[in-house]
């Protein structure tokens, strides 16, 4: 399950819908990203994602698609925030689950890793200076999803 | 066909959307960027560095030279940044 939404999320709520009544899981996993108050040394004020509707939601498909097929998975979930969101505020989550915790484990991380590098959203950081500056790619990111490949 | 801009490239043009038909001209991704780059300052400014243009058509990743015809859906944005 994919959602693409301006609402603030509860981790627990959702991992709680996601379990509810299922006695075929064993393992869940979950990575929550939040808004952080520093980027690259400059200190940021709040944030704002940017995304193309439509091309976002069906990246988003995809990469769960090819979750899917390479984990063991019982329950996928990811959620994914635009607008505008201040520091602290959960931005992104992905729920895994699975029989065991390695495909679980594995999988939420492939899915994060590719995420990052593929879905259509972009990140516009206000600064205490009163600008607003696009974060740019990092290499790391780029690094992470070509292990998967 | 329609062109879609994101984030500074959007804010760069000055423009989300626009429609373009396809010609003699423009026939792939690779000959809309070469016109592109012809329609001014700011269009030749934010297409002069194509290692931070990506491009999709039809909202799939396009790899270079990807075919275009009129009905497409061609967007131009900077590298993804979610997550």
């Amino acid at each position: 399950m994919i959602w693409v939404q301006r609402d603030i999320f509860n981790v627990g709520d959702e991992m709680d819908k996601l379990t509810a009544g299922r006695t075929d899981i064993g393992a869940v996993v979950s990575f929550t990203g939040l808004v952080r108050d520093v980027n690259d040394g400059a200190a940021v004020t709040s944030l704002t994602l940017e995304h193309y509707p439509g091309m976002t939601e069906r990246q988003l498909e995809k990469i769960e698609r090819e979750a899917q097929a390479r984990w063991d998975l019982q329950a996928s979930l990811i959620i994914h925030r635009v607008g505008e969101m201040a520091l602290g505020e959960p931005i992104v989550l992905v729920i895994t689950a699975s029989v065991h915790r390695q495909h679980a484990f594995e999988a939420a991380s492939f899915l994060m890793d590719w995420l990052k590098t593929k879905a259509p959203f972009w990140k516009l950081e206000a600064g205490s200076d009163g600008k607003s500056d696009w974060v740019g790619a990092r290499k790391s990111d780029i690094d992470a999803a070509k292990k998967w490949n | 066909m329609k062109i879609l801009y994101f984030a500074w490239l959007k804010m760069k043009l000055g423009m989300a959307e626009e429609n373009i038909d396809c010609s003699d001209e423009i026939t792939d991704t690779d000959s809309l960027v070469r016109w592109m780059k012809t329609r001014g300052p700011a269009f030749e400014e934010v297409f002069s560095d194509l290692n931070v243009v990506r491009i999709a058509v039809n909202q799939e990743h396009a790899p270079t030279n990807t075919s275009l015809k009129n009905g497409d859906e061609v967007a131009f944005f900077p590298p993804v940044t979610g997550g």
